[in-house]
């Protein structure tokens, strides 16, 4: 059970942080002038946010995973490359990331144009400039949406269930089907459910506060 | 043939720009020597603004050429960070980084164009701040500052790029009548220790008092140009006539 809590713990975590970057890098590519570039950041946004998450996973591991080597492991037999917990991870963290470019990328488009030009007549580079100023301020425009978007992640994490990722809910179903008191069980996995996204929405408030601007917005 | 401090430091020639359809310079040309002040005046829309982004590339141009200290900005290999380290801008909007401090504003191109390291921007960018008078302001965050004074820290933070020319874009427009003066007074100490000042302004007292040459400019054209006082006192041109006897 305490496994099961540390593996959706660990795997909340992994996603968050992936699904940012993706997230980040995706919103910086959008702006390339190259298209095939923008054309395939749009493509993947559109892949992940019009199919059910639960598709997702399985296409990774079950067609993905399939495809790739396996590796000998400790006890000389056969092992997938990846194992189900990492495929969760990359799926989760996919499709996450999907919706944070575009969190992202709304809050790229509410920096003021202006802004960015004073910089560029400061001599940044275009890296310096996303880096340094459109970043920094489309975060503060974008972290009530990505706060929802990251509690609405680590809800999804419950998915990895469905390739036997040995998270919270497996473990507790794992329990329950040995032991009598569901009741119980239930109530326990709402709690710790959500003790858990309360933890992580005080941590995205205090965030958000410490990111306040004096004068600013 | 090398650019020496005789030439010009910023030569406007026979420069057209549109936007799509809508021609906004025809064929302007100009010359700034080393530590002149020009003003150019002119009707809202007679493309004031988009000449003096051209000479820092933040707008391109379809023809002609304008070379600032010898480098050519209209050239598609332009190196922009070279041109950008020669020349400063203060924009209408002051358009500084709200989520930086007055002093964090002025260190950041240093730091990162320049690679200056952070304690002696730091310490250039004090002084800066105290030179346009704005000492005890340091860790203000520009929404916690008057237009006047972030005007003034705008122009500290292009001045900490050690620019050779200053474009200045209607910088006293968006300002309270009461912090207008400040921010004049700061252009005006630079003019007066020799900074090469481009400004467009519709303060004609001042254009007066500081610039060398005044240029107007009407429908994308250079339409009458001469040094303050003849311009104001004997402007020939009916266009001239006009837009002078509405403003002064
Ligand atoms: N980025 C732009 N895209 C399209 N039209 C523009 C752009 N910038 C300026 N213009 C147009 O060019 C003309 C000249 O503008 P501007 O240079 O700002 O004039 P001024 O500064 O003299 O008031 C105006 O008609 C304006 O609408
Ligand atoms: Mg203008």
């Amino acid at each position: 059970m305490i496994g099961g809590f540390l593996t959706t713990l660990k795997l909340s975590a992994v996603c968050l942080f992936f699904s940012v970057i993706i997230g980040v890098v995706g919103a910086w590519l959008q702006g390339s002038s190259f298209k095939w570039t923008r054309r395939f950041v749009n493509g993947y946004i559109q892949l992940f946010r019009n199919t059910p998450p639960l598709v997702q996973l399985y296409f990774f591991y079950f067609a993905i995973g399939t495809l790739l080597p396996t590796v000998e492991n400790d006890w000389g037999g056969e092992s997938p490359l990846l194992g189900n917990f990492a495929w969760a991870a990359i799926s989760l963290s996919f499709f996450a990331g999907a919706f944070n470019v575009e969190i992202f990328r709304s809050g790229i488009e509410a920096v003021p144009k202006s802004t960015v030009e004073a910089a560029e007549a400061l001599g940044f580079t275009k890296l310096q400039i996303y880096k340094d100023i459109t970043l920094p301020l489309a975060f503060r425009v974008a972290l009530p949406a990505l706060n929802n978007n990251l509690v609405n992640l680590v809800k999804t994490t419950t998915l990895a269930y469905a390739i036997a990722v040995p998270d919270l809910l497996y473990e507790s179903n794992q329990i329950w089907s040995d032991n009598v008191n569901v009741t119980e069980m239930m109530i326990f996995l709402l709690i710790a459910y959500f003790v858990l996204v309360g933890v992580l929405v005080a941590g995205m408030n205090r965030w958000e506060r410490s990111l306040k601007i004096p004068g600013y917005g | 043939m090398s650019w020496t401090p005789a030439d010009p430091m910023v030569s406007i020639n026979n420069v057209h720009k549109s936007f799509g359809e809508l021609k906004v310079l025809n064929g302007v040309s100009l010359d700034v020597m080393k530590g002149d002040v020009i003003c150019i005046i002119g009707p809202s829309g007679s493309g004031k603004s988009t000449l003096i982004r051209c000479v820092n590339a933040l707008n391109d141009i379809q023809q002609g050429s304008i070379l600032v200290e010898g480098q050519e900005v209209n050239d598609a290999k332009l190196d922009k960070l070279e041109l950008r380290k020669k020349v400063g801008m203060v924009f209408q909007q002051y358009n500084l980084f709200p989520h930086k401090t007055a002093l964090q504003n002025v260190m950041m191109a240093p730091i990162r164009v320049l690679k200056q390291d952070k304690a002696s921007a730091e310490a250039k960018a004090r002084a800066l701040l105290k030179k346009v008078r704005l000492e005890g302001k340091e860790d203000a965050y520009p929404g916690e500052l008057s237009g006047g004074q972030q005007q003034r820290v705008a122009i500290a933070r292009s001045l900490a790029m050690q620019p050779d020319v200053m474009l200045f874009d209607e910088v006293t427009a968006a300002l309270d009548p009461e912090t207008v003066g400040e921010v004049l007074q700061t252009i005006k100490d630079l003019a007066e220790e020799g900074m090469t000042c481009i400004l467009v302004t519709h303060e004609m007292g001042f254009a007066r008092e500081v610039a060398d040459h005044i240029y107007f400019t009407d429908r994308g054209v250079i339409v009458e140009h001469g040094p303050p006082d003849t311009f104001f006192q004997n402007a020939q041109d009916p266009r001239t006539q006009e837009f002078l006897s509405q403003i002064l």
